[in-house]
């Protein structure tokens, strides 16, 4: 019917060179795991398996954070600011010249499309290197405190939606601090972080400054339990946040909580239109949804509530759902078969509890995990798919009246990490972002990330910043020398 | 879709436009209220969402596709002092065989020459070819003179025998405000252009935030413009994309309001294959499909049209060629 079909434009995966089967990466090495078993890492655009990868053992756990401590008392932690930017630096130029072999391969095992890996997610992976290489000879300059140190071996969880951006955020702040690290990917996504091991490797890092153990929960339970940890940092859901921390109650255990949300994309009547629906559009749909940060309920004002509806509708028909690999895919797949059935609950529910669900019209690939762009209207406050995280390409849309309906609304929540505000008018942007209880807020933009620019949530999303000089602050102790 | 060749209806653009406002009088204040109502253009969200449709890779196929429709939208244009009647002979004999190797290529929409040349394009290109002859009016390319002037100078280049007419607005009445100014000058414009289709330039180098386009492009088809145009090719930024996303907005919302389609001229500044296929993406994925057709989506420019066959050989060869594998009838004087 199209007149102007693009023809498919795949980018190549020959860059790639996966192994069969993948050890853990302790002290700076590919080592057999003890005791621990195998599990499959599979492309969720088409089921295919990938690689083998270990699931660690408590053993393989102990062994990393044996590894990491050496580090930490060897070499790493006596090494000067300067020589510990200097690899960061090294990571970052390798992340880059990289670039297309890691956008490759995270777009293979998450199934997010090649153009969010290879114009978000990298880029700014070897940003927050970049970023943190400067501050590593500067800690005692960014208004940390007196005195500011490393905690010493940091175990760190990270999630499968933005898997090699987010073991950039946890890794990057953590050796930049002096801090030594073990790191768990998740178990759909670990071929970014072992291919991160081989860029240590490549950079010559010293051993065991960066361990990676895969696996799922019950490897993540054995570093959160593991005595020898002095700092975690958790990027994932409320539930198990809310695990962690009653784990480590009791504990000299510091931590950082990174979980969900809920956000509010807060559309005024003399907003900019085309651009919010833009913005509503990256907001939800971006990454599949799945993004904790995600504009996930769309407050609009009454008054054009009909005509934005009508203009994110005709957008959204010209979305390309498909091969993540092709180049002009807009959406690719759902993450995994468990995370489609929770999409595919939540999203039954919204219609058996009376919102409107509507879908554009698009062909979707017979095999893998997929779900079509969807929007709810007619959505209460009450609904599920206005409560619960989604965490899919999903949108309810809510309306309100007054600017401070709005902010009821919105926070209205138990979480809140983001918002969005679309008006012309500044001094609303900055009412409004003086009134939500949420840790980002975004003023006619959404989803913009920067490493300058401190990231972290209220309430049940979660506590700590991530990003900027307050990122620092989570990897330092400072005062007195204990 | 239509592609009835006949221009939009010369209504009265007066009385479509009380009624378009709801005023019974149309006055510099309901018009400066109603343009100041339109939605406001967020300047970076607006380039981020061209800087996306140019990261599009159009292979094959499509590409295929895409050089020939672009080549068919090319308003190819000579607009200098120094023109002469065998220049624009030149031009026209390269738009009637655009390459000699491979007549199957097809032809530019249009040339565009100032009114005096008209006749000369004529003799070359006789009234058969397909390839339509557009002449810039109205005091190009600043605009700077009495309407009395600016009226002959139309009906002259009409007279002529020019099929289109690329009129340019008064940049100082717009900024200072005095949109009736504008809009009146284009209605009478209209006017003199009789059958030949009106494209309105705004020259959006000088009109310089998204929001005053917007503002320009929405005066332009209340006054019964049959094209908006972004610039003359005199000054510089001429056709950015983000610009041109803006008018094939208010286009696409123009049609939803109206049932009319208006067209869209980017031009100056497009010189490469990749350059002008990112506009045609932009055009099917912001107006759509519909205006993916030399009526209603054309190209100003000069130097596009090798670059588009040396990437047309290049797909049938297999091979890139060079420069003096294409024909170049203009060269630079200097």
């Amino acid at each position: 019917m199209a007149k102007f079909e693009y023809a498919p434009a795949p980018e190549s995966r020959a860059v790639v060179n996966l192994k069969p089967s993948y050890g853990l990466f302790i002290g700076g090495e590919f080592t057999e795991s003890e005791g621990g078993s195998a599990f499959k890492s599979i492309s969720p655009s088409s089921e295919e398996v990938l690689a083998e990868v270990t699931e660690a053992s408590s053993a393989d756990v102990d062994r990393a954070v044996d590894a990491a401590r050496r580090a930490f008392t060897g070499t790493w932690g006596r090494m000067s600011g300067a020589d510990r930017g200097k690899y960061l630096f090294r990571i970052a130029r390798i992340l880059q010249e990289r670039a297309r072999e890691f956008a490759v391969l995270e777009s293979l095992d998450n199934g997010k499309p090649i153009r969010e890996s290879r114009d978000v997610d990298v880029p700014l992976a070897a940003a927050h290197f970049f970023y943190h290489a400067g501050w590593a000879d500067k800690l005692e300059y960014a208004s940390l405190g007196p005195n500011p140190r490393p905690h010493g071996v940091v175990g760190q969880v990270i999630p499968w939606n933005f898997p090699l951006l987010m073991l950039a955020w946890k890794i990057a702040p953590a050796l930049a601090a002096g801090n030594t690290v073990v790191l768990k990917p998740a178990e759909t996504t670990p071929l970014t972080a072992l291919l991160f091991a081989e860029v240590c490797q490549q950079a010559d890092l010293p051993a065991g400054v960066v361990n990676i153990v895969t696996g799922a929960g019950a490897t993540g339970q054995a570093i959160v339990d593991h005595p020898g940890i002095d700092k975690l940092a958790f990027t994932g859901s409320t539930g198990v946040g809310k695990m962690i921390a009653r784990a480590i109650a009791g504990t000299r255990k510091k931590a950082t909580l990174e979980l969900g949300g809920k956000a509010a994309n807060i559309i005024f009547d003399d907003a900019p239109i085309d651009q919010a629906v833009e913005g509503i559009v990256n907001g939800i749909f971006f990454n599949q949804g799945h993004v904790c940060c995600a504009g996930s309920r769309l407050l609009v004002q009454e008054s054009i509530a009909e005509e934005v509806e009508a203009r994110l509708k005709r957008r959204l028909s010209t979305l390309r759902v498909g091969d993540p690999l092709d180049k002009n895919t807009d959406v690719g797949a759902i993450n995994s078969k468990a995370q489609l059935q929770r999409i595919t609950e939540l999203t039954a529910a919204g219609e058996a509890e009376g919102a409107t669900r509507w879908s554009p019209e698009c062909e979707l690939p017979s095999k893998g995990f997929w779900f079509r762009p969807t929007v709810f209207t007619g959505v209460s406050q009450t609904h599920r798919i206005a409560q619960e995280e989604i965490f899919g390409p999903v949108l309810s849309v809510l309306t309100f009246r007054t600017p401070h309906e709005a902010v009821a609304k919105a926070n209205n929540t138990p979480y809140g990490l983001s918002a969005g505000v679309w008006t012309e008018k500044g001094s609303r942007i900055l009412w409004m972002a003086d009134q939500l209880r949420a840790g980002v807020v975004w003023a006619n933009t959404f989803n913009k990330f920067d490493p300058t620019s401190p990231f972290g949530g209220y309430k049940e999303s979660g506590y700590g910043r991530e990003g900027g000089r307050h990122g620092l602050e989570a990897y330092v102790t400072t005062g007195d020398t204990k | 879709m239509s592609t009835s060749t006949a221009p939009r209806d010369a209504v009265d653009a007066t009385s479509r436009a009380r009624d378009l406002l709801g005023v019974s009088r149309l006055t510099n204040d309901s018009l400066t209220s109603w343009l100041h109502g339109l939605p406001g253009v967020d300047q970076v969200g607006c380039e981020a969402r061209a800087a996306m449709l140019g990261t599009r890779s159009i292979k094959t196929t499509s590409k295929a596709w895409a050089i020939d429709t672009a080549i068919s939208m090319i308003d190819l244009t000579t607009l200098e002092g120094a023109d002469t009647a065998g220049k624009v002979r030149g031009l026209c004999a390269k738009a009637l065989t655009p390459d000699a190797t491979d007549m199957s290529t097809p032809r530019p929409a249009a040339v565009c020459v100032y009114g005096d040349m008209v006749p000369f394009a004529r003799e070359v290109l006789g009234t058969s070819s397909g390839v339509n002859i557009a002449a810039v009016a109205t005091a190009f390319p600043s605009g700077r003179a009495s309407m009395a002037v600016k009226l002959a100078d139309t009906r002259d280049a009409v007279a002529n025998g020019a099929d289109e007419i690329d009129m340019v607005i008064d940049r100082g009445a717009f900024l200072s405000g005095r949109y009736l100014d504008v809009f009146n000058e284009i209605a009478q414009v209209k006017e003199a252009c009789g059958s030949a289709r009106l494209k309105v330039i705004m020259e959006t180098g000088e009109l310089v935030t998204y929001d005053n386009v917007r503002r320009a492009s929405w005066l332009s088809m209340l006054a019964g413009g049959d094209f908006i145009k972004t610039s003359t090719g005199k000054v510089s930024p001429a056709a950015t994309l983000p610009v041109t996303v803006v008018m094939l907005e208010a286009v696409r919302d123009w049609l939803q309001l109206t049932g009319e389609m208006v067209g869209v001229k980017p031009a100056g500044g497009i010189r490469t294959s990749k350059d002008a296929i990112k506009f045609l993406v932009a055009v099917s994925e912001v107006a759509g499909d519909d205006w993916l057709d030399p009526h209603w989506f054309r190209f100003g420019a000069s130097s596009l049209l090798n670059d588009l066959l040396l990437q047309r050989q290049r797909m049938r060869t297999g091979a890139y060629s060079g420069p003096d594998y294409v024909t170049d009838d203009s060269p630079s004087l200097y």
